[in-house]
């Protein structure tokens, strides 16, 4: 099989879903890396390790990340090279663009990938219902497009790939242009800079709620943080926000109050040197990362802890 | 300003769920369903735009149900187009049937939730603008409307956004937390009452993936904390302890 990886980068910095993605391509066949933008001879070197071939697609308007360019160039190199399967990240930006690069290639998509077996067709695996349930899709046709998850393909293989500039320019330029990237606003408190998290997630049900978490974290020694739909709900400020999209932390202790483990809040604070979760579904994802693990609701086990840690 | 907003009722997966007998598909049997968590947010925002610069909400449902059309047009969207296909996980289908059902409709912009909240796909709407050919932007987090254009912010990774300018008319997926949604009023309700809602039956034409298999995850438990809430309190205090956590 002929695979394509479409490499990520930005602050100069290539990311590492990039070689992920090159070692999932390494199992299925021959392993191509694409990485675009203005001048990217430092990232290829960098895939080359990874890679049977690497494809440069150089030029001024590609510095920032655009959608339109990215499709537009991609699909010029694809109907050249004519890719069994096209693999991208499954990030803000990969996520974004694979949908619209797959119907422009005729081409099936699965997203959020966390394994392939290709001994009969090709069938891809996913969670659904936010990680409680697994599904294997079978892909009907070639070529396909997988957005791939961070962290599910990290063995590889060491390669000496070769270096080709593929020649390629944006056709026309795009509708969407970049304005700028906008720097996440400093609070007054640092959580990742705490040993102590006691994390809430939408189970704390309400924004009254929230001081029953502060004094806990007080009483243990932290600072509170939550996940998205404590933020969302504008209950804690968006740096308390732990997840893919807000902090990565990795305290000491995190106690997870009342929230389900969604992945994109997993990615957050699964390096955590201890983690306690309460919950009362026994079924929520988040019991699959947490050390110690109560089923049972939140406001029957805080009142006790901060009984018992007062009294001490 | 005409918006189309596309928006599902879906499962809460917070609710009780698993596989069903023939190892394919959902059971769903007591969950709560309601408007997918991601398309009340993109909705409530469609309808701010009209409610301030005018124009029209239209709201596109793919499902037999019809309660989160009704809820949509109790929010304050004009009218309401079901597509009465059950969809299921080959999200080019559900883009499909919804790109014929507005074939004849002129818009400025077209909202979708981010995701769905049992599928988690992200695909139907970009799936969408790649079908009709229209500039598209994810994850936004606000909107700026200006003259034939929109900036608007884009959530990436890290705290960090992104700002992007589109030309319309555009798509665009809308991240959680963007407004605050209204509840639905007594008010509301009594007028959606009069509102339109059109079925359009339409089948796709074209499967792209199938279920080989639906089973639970094989993840690694934590180990349980047992008891009724004050032993389990004093149990996690003394593993705190043990571990020098706390004094």
């Amino acid at each position: 099989m002929k695979v394509f990886a479409v490499a990520e980068h930005r602050f100069g910095e290539l990311n590492p879903l990039s070689i992920e993605l090159l070692n999932l391509a390494n199992k299925l066949g021959e392993s191509n890396a694409v990485v675009i933008g203005k001048d990217v001879a430092k990232f290829a070197g960098e895939l080359a390790k990874y890679a049977d071939k690497v494809w440069k697609i150089e030029d001024a308007s590609l510095e920032n990340y655009n959608p339109e360019l990215y499709i537009d160039v991609l699909l010029q190199l694809f109907q050249k090279e004519k890719p069994d399967v096209v693999l991208i990240g499954n990030t803000a930006q990969g996520a974004e663009y694979a949908p619209y690069l797959a119907v422009k290639l005729n081409a099936p998509i699965v997203t959020d990938v966390v394994g392939v077996n290709a001994t009969n067709g090709l069938v891809a695996s996913r969670f659904v219902m936010q990680g409680k349930i697994m599904v294997d899709l079978k892909i009907k046709s070639m070529p396909c497009v997988l957005t791939v998850r961070q962290g599910a393909f990290k063995e590889g293989v060491q390669k000496s790939g070769k270096i080709i500039d593929a020649g390629i320019k944006p056709s026309k330029p795009a509708g969407r242009k970049f304005i700028e990237y906008i720097q996440p606003e400093a609070g007054e408190v640092d959580i990742t800079k705490s040993n102590i998290i006691v994390a809430v997630g939408r189970g704390i049900e309400d924004a009254a709620n929230i001081s029953l978490a502060e004094e806990l974290a007080k009483a243990l020694g932290g600072v509170v943080a939550g996940s998205r739909p404590v933020i969302d709900n504008g209950w804690l400020p968006k740096d308390r926000q732990v997840g893919i999209s807000g902090k990565v932390v990795k305290p000491k202790l995190y106690l997870a109050l009342g929230i389900s483990g969604a992945f994109q809040h997993v990615m957050g604070m699964k390096d955590s040197e201890l983690i306690v979760a309460v919950n009362k579904d026994p079924e929520a994802p988040i019991f699959g990362v947490a050390h110690y693990g109560i089923v049972a609701n939140i406001f029957d086990i805080i009142p006790e802890l901060l009984d018992k840690l007062k009294g001490k | 300003m005409k918006i189309i907003v596309l928006a599902k009722h879906a499962p809460d997966p917070q609710s009780e769920v698993g596989v069903a007998g023939d190892g394919k598909s959902l059971s769903l049997g007591t969950a709560v369903f309601d408007i997918n968590d991601w398309d009340r947010y993109a909705v409530e925002e469609a309808i701010r735009i009209k409610e301030k610069m005018g124009g029209e909400v239209v709201v596109v449902g793919v499902g037999k149900n019809e309660d989160t059309l009704r809820k949509c047009l109790a929010m304050g969207a004009d009218r309401a187009i079901k597509i009465p296909f059950e969809a299921g996980l080959d999200a080019y289908q559900t883009a499909e049937v919804i790109c014929e059902a507005i074939k004849n409709e002129k818009f400025d912009m077209i909202f979708a939730g981010l995701m769905s909240q049992d599928y988690n796909n992200s695909q139907v709407g970009v799936l969408l603008a790649a079908m009709l050919n229209l500039p598209f932007a994810t994850a936004v987090t606000s909107i700026e409307i200006g003259s034939g254009m929109v900036k608007v912010k884009r959530e990436i990774e890290g705290g960090y956004q992104e700002a992007v300018q589109l030309p319309m008319p555009c798509l665009l997926t809308i991240q959680s937390g963007i407004n605050e949604p209204r509840y639905v009023s007594i008010m509301g309700i009594k007028k959606a009452k009069t509102k339109e809602l059109k079925e359009v039956n339409i089948a796709p034409k074209k499967s792209t993936v199938e279920v080989a298999k639906m089973y639970l995850p094989p993840v690694k438990k934590a180990e349980l904390i047992t008891g009724d809430p004050s032993q389990i309190a004093k149990k996690l205090i003394a593993i705190l302890k043990d571990r020098g956590l706390i004094g």
